[in-house]
């Protein structure tokens, strides 16, 4: 057993998406620099301004795009967590709160008060009216046994959101067929995504399985690779192919369309083989938060999800 | 001539000084554009259709494909990249037959877009996609013209200074995207 606060959680998931939307995390950073150094002509033009941009949002807590996203929160839970408390000291009447309702109010509150952009519509096809509150998030709960709880944050643009697919393969397709649907779901977002972008991949389970595995590869640090080298090798296979579309910064040309791509997988069916590709732009977006603090990957967030891991899980 | 070249532009621009720019020119704009985007332009496609007026002069003027965030207190706007300019392809060739010289976005466009750009010698400026912190300190006064319940959709005439684009399809059609 283990007790969190409400108000602990809401205040952390509430700092983290003031945060979120201002500053690049240092690994995207870094590949952005490393990425800036390699290019040349109108591409290196753009990583100059987007760094310049970058330095700039932090300098004056400005969000460093104007589509501050759809939240995403994927929450790992741990069967033995029991919250306390109300997640704000005026709130007492929050005491049956669960934590997407805490993370719900944390939005509202970090999307007002960081004159964030509320981007939603509270009805996709009626009406899509804006909510005014960026409400609702997406939210992806995991029960785990354990005592552990783990917040994954991203503010999803769609400018790349968009460019976003999933491709059920035959059984039989192989490797190389993975690899060709990959860039050419690249090559059809040529610079709309805002390149240079990061992937993250899905491989296997069902088609909603492989799609929720894309979006968790997005956490992975940019400088990792998968723990089994063989997918290691095929992550370092679809950068280069897709990198060899020259594609480039922004769209403009150059070496560099994504910065990292990162695969995750999961057993499937004899009859298929689901493929989900998550395109997100170089504002790459992503927080994870943990209780306790310094407890890593709870839930193979920092790369390790594998199919026995991701398995236990569900 | 050396290009490609830079360039500082006013707009609205001369038919000539359009006609001067060729893909690849890093251009800095300054004077009066418009922003507008999806919801914006299903609307001012509407407007055409029935023979309502636009709620600027489309004849001359520039659209920029953006929806800010909200304005802080002390500052003239939030930040203020550009949006995906595909999503608007279905409108521009009519935003063009109308007047509209110069569109400012991110990402390529279809091939009517290009050939309407073309046929009328208007320009599709690239601009820094994402860099929605740095364009808020190159547009100058910001003021809502139409359709203020769209929120951050609504059109709103801006005031830009030295705003850095590049000249992404010429008003000859050609393209920085075709290499």
């Amino acid at each position: 057993m283990s007790e969190i606060s409400r108000q602990d959680i809401f205040t952390r998931v509430y700092e983290g998406i003031r945060e979120l939307n201002v500053r690049i995390p240092a690994d995207v950073r870094q590949a952005l620099t490393a990425a800036y150094a390699a290019e040349t002509g109108l591409g290196k033009k753009v990583l100059e301004r987007i760094l310049e941009n970058i330095e700039l949002a932090q300098q004056k807590q400005r969000p460093v795009c104007q589509d501050t996203g759809m939240l995403l929160a994927m929450i790992t839970v741990g069967t033995g967590v029991i919250l306390t408390g109300a997640e704000k000291e005026s709130s007492g009447a929050a005491q049956r709160h669960f934590i997407g309702d805490i993370i719900e109010e944390a939005t509202e509150a970090a999307y007002r008060d960081g004159f964030f952009r509320k981007s939603v519509v509270s009805d996709p096809l009626k009406q899509r009216t804006n909510s005014d509150t960026n409400l609702p998030p997406v939210l992806h709960y995991e029960l785990v046994p354990g005592d552990g709880l783990e917040i994954a944050l991203m503010a999803k643009g769609f400018g790349s959101e968009n460019c976003s697919a999933i491709h059920m393969l035959k059984p039989t397709a192989g490797k190389q067929e993975v690899v060709e649907t990959v860039v050419e779901t690249v090559r059809r977002a040529g610079g709309s995504p805002c390149p240079p972008t990061v992937l993250g991949i899905g491989i296997g389970g069902t088609m909603e399985k492989a799609a929720l595995l894309s979006k968790r590869a997005l956490l992975r640090d940019l400088s990792d690779s998968h723990p089994d080298p063989w997918y290691a090798e095929l992550e370092t296979e679809i950068l280069a192919a897709v990198n060899n579309l020259g594609i480039g910064p922004g769209g403009l040309g150059g070496g560099t369309t994504s910065l990292a791509v990162k695969v995750e997988t999961y057993p499937t069916h004899i009859a298929g083989l689901p493929v989900a590709i998550t395109v997100n732009c170089w504002a790459d977006r992503k927080l994870i938060l943990c209780w306790p603090p310094e407890m890593p990957g709870t839930t193979g967030a920092e790369g390790t999800a594998g199919p026995a891991e991701s398995g236990r899980t569900e | 001539m050396n290009r490609p070249q830079q360039v500082n532009l006013d707009w609205p621009a001369t038919e000539a000084e359009i006609r001067a720019l060729e893909a690849g020119d890093e251009v800095f704009l300054s004077g009066t554009i418009y922003s507008a985007r999806d919801q914006a332009h299903k609307r001012m496609i509407e407007l055409l259709r029935s023979g309502k007026p636009l709620p600027f002069k489309i004849e001359g003027s520039c659209i920029y494909y953006m929806g800010p965030t909200p304005t802080p207190p002390e500052e003239t706007i939030g930040s203020c990249g550009p949006t995906t300019a595909s999503r608007m392809d279905r409108f521009t060739p009519q935003l063009l037959d109308a007047g509209l010289a110069g569109i400012i976005g991110k990402g390529n466009r279809s091939n009517p877009v290009q050939a309407a750009i073309r046929r009328h010698g208007a320009v599709y400026f690239y601009a820094y996609g994402g860099c929605g912190a740095l364009y808020a300190d190159r547009i100058v006064a910001m003021k809502t013209v139409a359709f203020p319940d769209l929120g951050p959709e609504a059109v709103r005439e801006l005031q830009v200074k030295d705003f850095p684009v590049i000249v992404a399809i010429d008003s000859r059609g050609r393209s920085i995207f075709e290499q």
